[in-house]
């Protein structure tokens, strides 16, 4: 049995650690308000962009010669995977939930015989994917110095993807990021985002448009921008995802951690009340043999 | 009371102006600047570097956008931007900090044709601004 002593000193740390992590909660708190204010601000924008881009693809007479952005190169042979991760851990199983996604879809696809090239945005999620796929990854991006997900950071990540696209180094694009729906759950997403897929979707509206220039040309000028606002969708969505799961990971912490001060006091006061009475029983049988 | 429509700006980030009294919108389209007025026919088309004009009865807007793309169908005219401000808030400081940004751009040589018309283009809109 642990001594006096020793047992004193667990439960000072123990409540130190309850300390720190019942800030972060806090912490977490304050900064999910904000990271879901934004997420919601920012769906307008994602939306109408959507809704554009199907009133446009609709209205596409030519559909061989459609932009191959739209339409893909016509093969599927390299994957290009986006994974977004956090950069900061101590959030449950936000980062290992989307490695997973990820790392599924990898399997599939290098089972079907096709490449896969990854690249990673977060350096959480390098850190965990380099060790099985780290010749598979072509470009690791971070964003810690920025504070907030803001859309320059998104744009700067799409014109990359972009670059790549138009330098033929991949066929399809899916990016992985958590989709914020409640401040317990958060569902891992792969959404591919080149060739762009709206099957199933139906244009809101039969009216027709007029176009200025034509479709072709606003069609190749809005969807480099489409990709910028799918990845800052993902980014928003992942911040708050990111913050939702790190309040409830600390949440749980700091109820376990009490638990353990609990435990461990009552502990604490049995060994002082034996040693009490060990110390009583030796001085009665002391006297008693006088 | 007829002659009026709804106009609604977003940026990525919010929903950046909604109004419901405007008789007219100029926007800086990419062929050229555009007067949308009530009952325009459903339009969608992209901008240049420029300032859009918000006619109202509440007063009038100037903003200064660097891209965008405007959508006009049932009397609703949605204008999607990345880069947007309001003439009204913004100061001298910030007006030369853009336009040198954008010389530095239009004096690059690596880039294409159409990026460099762009930069030309707020070179040339900040410039008159002052």
């Amino acid at each position: 049995m642990a001594s006096l002593d020793d047992l004193k000193k667990r439960i000072a740390s123990v409540k130190s650690t309850q300390k720190i992590t019942k800030a972060m909660k806090m912490v977490a708190a304050a900064k999910l308000r904000r990271a879901q204010e934004s997420a919601e601000k920012g769906r307008p924008y994602s939306e109408k962009m959507n809704n554009v881009i199907l009133n446009l693809s609709n209205g596409i007479s030519d559909k061989e010669n459609a932009p191959k952005l739209l339409s893909g190169t016509g093969q599927e042979k390299t994957h290009l995977c986006v994974v977004m991760t956090s950069d900061r851990g101590l959030c449950g199983g936000f980062n290992s939930n989307i490695i997973k996604k990820a790392k599924s879809y990898f399997l599939k696809i290098l089972d079907e015989g096709k490449e896969v090239k990854i690249i990673t945005v977060g350096s959480k999620g390098n850190d965990q994917l380099k060790r099985v796929y780290g010749d598979k990854i072509i470009e690791n991006i971070s964003f810690k110095e920025s504070k907030n997900a803001n859309y320059f950071d998104a744009d700067k990540v799409g014109k990359m993807v972009i670059e790549k696209f138009e330098a033929g180094e991949f066929d399809v694009c899916t990016i992985f990021y958590n989709q914020f729906k409640n401040v317990i759950t958060q569902i891992p997403q792969a959404q591919q985002i080149i060739p762009l897929n709206n099957e199933g979707e139906e244009s809101s509206s039969e009216e027709s448009y007029e176009f200025e220039p034509d479709e072709d040309e606003i069609l190749s000028n809005l969807l480099p921008k489409n990709i910028s606002t799918q990845i800052f969708k993902a980014m928003l969505e992942n911040s708050a995802s990111e913050q939702g799961s790190r309040m409830s990971a600390m949440d749980n912490a700091t109820r376990n951690a009490g638990e353990m001060v609990d435990k461990l006091t009552i502990e604490y006061n049995r060994s002082r009340q034996a040693a009490i009475t060990k110390e009583l029983i030796e001085i009665i049988s002391g006297a008693e043999s006088l | 009371m007829s002659e009026e429509f709804k106009v609604e700006i977003v940026n990525p980030e919010k929903s950046f102006l909604v109004k419901d009294d405007v008789s007219e919108v100029v926007v800086p389209a990419f062929e050229g600047e555009m007067g949308i007025l009530k009952d325009h026919i459903s339009i969608i088309s992209f901008l240049k570097p420029g300032i859009i004009k918000i006619l109202s009865k509440s007063g009038d807007e100037n903003y200064y956008v660097e891209d965008g793309i405007v959508e006009f169908k049932n009397n609703n005219l949605s204008i999607l931007t990345s880069t947007i401000f309001n003439l009204a808030d913004m100061d001298k400081s910030k007006q030369q900090d853009l336009l040198k940004e954008a010389e530095e751009e239009a004096n690059k040589t690596d880039i294409n044709d159409q990026s460099k018309y762009l930069a030309d283009q707020k070179v040339e809109v900040l410039k008159t601004l002052n």
